[in-house]
C-alpha cells in the first residue's frame, strides 16, 4: 500500500502532504493538518459534524479519502472567520442567538449556515430547515440555531 | 470506524477505468462520490483491496437531452442534475432528488453510483426502474451493453453488473403528449434518512380521464424496488376511481416482502406502503387530468 502525494489548498493555504489512501479527509484536516475545529462525529454521513466546503459546496469530510480531494479548494470552520481573534457574522449570530450549548455540531452547522447564505443571502426559515436537515443538533432543539441564521441575514 | 488499507487507482480515463478493472479482477470497487462505499468501508462492511476512481473522467459527466429520452453520464453529481434543464424534462426524476440524503451527499454521490449501490430504500433505483430506464456499462473484454432496469437490480446492494464493468450512462425515457401527472412519496424517520418506505407513480390518462399508461412501484419493501406492470396493465383503457386505487394498492403491496427493523415492523411496513402508493396514484391522477397542455 504506497503513499499518495496530495496538493489542496485549506482555507486559502496551499499545502502538499502524502497520505495513505485509506486515511479520510477529515482525519487529514485533524491529524495531519492539526486543524480540529472540524469535528468528527458519526464517521458514516449522519451527523454532519464533519462538514467542510469543498470547492464551495458544503460535504461531509468523513465520507472522502484525503487522496479524493486532490487538487481541491477546501474550507473549514477555522477559514470562516476575517482575521485571528474576530468572529464571522454567523459565528456571531450562533453567540448572540445561543445557537449551541455543546458546540459539537457547531462546526458543521457553521459551514453550512454559511453554504446557505453564501447562495442564498436571505433565507426563509423553512429554507434554513431545509438547509440543516442533513446536520444533527442534541441541545438546542434547532430553534436558536434558525434564529441565528435569520439574526445573520435580516435586512440591515 | 477506520477503512481497511486498500491501493488507491485514479483512472485517468475510461479505457483505463476498464482496463484497471479488467487487472483486478473480484478485488476491486469502482469509487465514484462514495457517499455509500465509504461510510461501508468505515464500517468494514466492504473492504477491497483496489479502488479505481472515476469521479473526475469527463466522459462520464455528459447529459442529453433528445425527443424521446435524457441520458445521464454515470459519475454526474445528484446535486448537479438538481438544477439542470434535464431533470425538468423528466419531472418524476427532478422530483426525488431533494428525497436523496442530504445537500452535503448529493454534492459527491452520483447518479450512477446510486443505482450501482442499490440500495432497495433508494430513491433513484426506483424512478429507474418505473421509468424503465437503461442502464449501459463497459468493460474490457466484452464491449458495451445496455441493461433495464428491471434485469438490473437484483437484490439488496445486488445488480446485474460484472466485476469487471463500469457502469457509464443512463437512459431515461421521456413521456410525450398531454395529461401526464406523476408523483413521489416517502416516509423517512428524518428526511434524507434511508426510506421506510416510498413510493412513485407516472400516469398518462386520456381527454376522458381513461388510462392509457401507468408506472407504479415502491421502495424499501424487500430486496429490490418494485414495480407493478402486471397489475397496472389490467386498468388500461379504464377509469381509477378511489375504489378501483384502493384496490390496486391492496393487491400491490401484498406481492412486496418487507422485513422488520427497529424502526418498523413489516406489517407497519405494508401498511405505510399502501397509504404512501394510494397517494401517489391519487396525486398523479390529479395531475394528469389538469395537465391539458403536451409537456414538450
Amino acid at each position: 500500500m504506497k503513499n499518495i502525494p496530495i496538493e489542496l489548498s485549506i482555507n486559502g493555504q496551499k499545502v502538499s502532504a502524502t497520505v495513505e489512501a485509506r486515511t479520510s479527509l477529515v482525519d487529514f484536516i485533524r491529524d495531519t493538518l492539526r486543524l480540529t475545529g472540524t469535528h468528527v462525529g458519526c464517521e458514516h454521513g449522519i451527523c454532519g459534524a464533519c462538514t467542510i466546503l469543498l470547492n464551495g459546496d458544503p460535504v461531509r469530510s468523513c465520507c472522502m479519502f484525503a487522496v479524493q480531494a486532490n487538487a481541491c479548494e477546501i474550507t473549514t470552520v477555522e477559514g470562516l472567520a476575517p482575521e485571528r481573534g474576530q468572529l464571522s457574522k454567523i459565528q456571531d449570530a450562533f453567540c448572540e442567538k445561543h445557537g449551541l450549548q455543546c458546540g459539537f455540531c457547531t462546526p458543521g452547522m457553521l459551514i453550512t449556515c454559511q453554504a446557505l447564505i453564501n447562495k442564498n443571502p436571505h433565507p426563509s426559515e423553512s429554507e434554513i430547515r431545509e438547509a440543516i436537515s442533513g446536520n444533527l443538533c442534541r441541545c438546542t432543539g434547532y430553534q436558536q440555531i434558525v434564529d441565528a441564521v435569520v439574526y445573520a441575514t435580516k435586512e440591515a | 470506524m477506520k477503512a481497511a488499507p486498500f491501493n488507491y487507482h485514479l483512472a485517468q480515463d475510461l479505457a483505463h477505468a476498464k482496463e484497471l478493472l479488467h487487472e483486478f479482477g473480484d478485488d476491486v470497487k469502482i469509487i465514484a462520490g462514495g457517499q455509500s462505499l465509504v461510510p461501508m468501508m468505515a464500517m468494514r462492511l466492504a473492504k477491497p483491496a483496489n479502488l479505481i476512481d472515476i469521479a473526475r473522467l469527463p466522459e462520464l459527466q455528459n447529459i442529453q437531452i433528445t425527443e424521446d429520452k435524457v441520458t445521464i453520464g454515470a459519475g454526474v453529481k445528484q446535486s448537479a442534475l438538481e438544477k439542470h434543464l434535464a431533470s425538468q424534462k423528466a419531472p418524476l426524476l427532478q422530483a426525488v432528488i431533494p428525497w436523496i440524503g442530504h445537500q452535503q451527499t448529493r454534492n459527491r454521490g452520483t447518479v450512477g453510483g446510486s443505482l450501482a449501490h442499490a440500495d432497495p430504500s433508494a430513491e433513484l433505483p426506483l424512478i429507474a426502474l418505473i421509468l424503465k430506464a437503461s442502464i449501459h456499462c463497459e468493460s474490457k473484454q466484452d464491449g458495451s451493453r445496455k441493461i433495464s432496469a428491471e434485469d438490473f437490480f437484483q437484490g439488496p446492494m445486488w445488480t446485474s453488473l460484472q466485476a469487471n464493468e463500469c457502469l457509464t450512462q443512463i437512459d431515461w425515457p421521456l413521456w410525450s403528449g398531454a395529461f401526464i401527472g406523476y408523483d413521489f412519496e416517502e416516509t423517512a424517520i428524518r428526511q434524507g434518512d434511508f426510506a421506510m418506505a416510498s413510493a412513485a407513480s407516472q400516469i398518462q390518462v386520456d381527454h376522458d380521464g381513461k388510462v392509457l399508461k401507468w408506472n407504479c412501484g415502491v421502495g424499501g419493501m424487500g430486496g429490490t424496488p418494485y414495480q407493478f406492470d402486471q397489475l397496472t396493465n389490467q386498468f388500461l383503457g379504464q377509469k381509477l376511481s378511489k375504489e378501483k386505487i384502493n384496490e390496486f394498492s391492496s393487491q400491490a403491496i401484498a406481492l412486496t416482502d418487507p422485513t422488520s427493523d427497529l424502526h418498523a415492523s413489516s406489517s407497519y411496513r405494508k401498511h405505510l406502503a399502501k397509504a404512501l402508493l394510494s397517494r401517489t396514484i391519487e396525486k398523479s391522477l390529479l395531475m394528469a387530468q389538469s395537465n391539458t397542455q403536451p409537456n414538450r
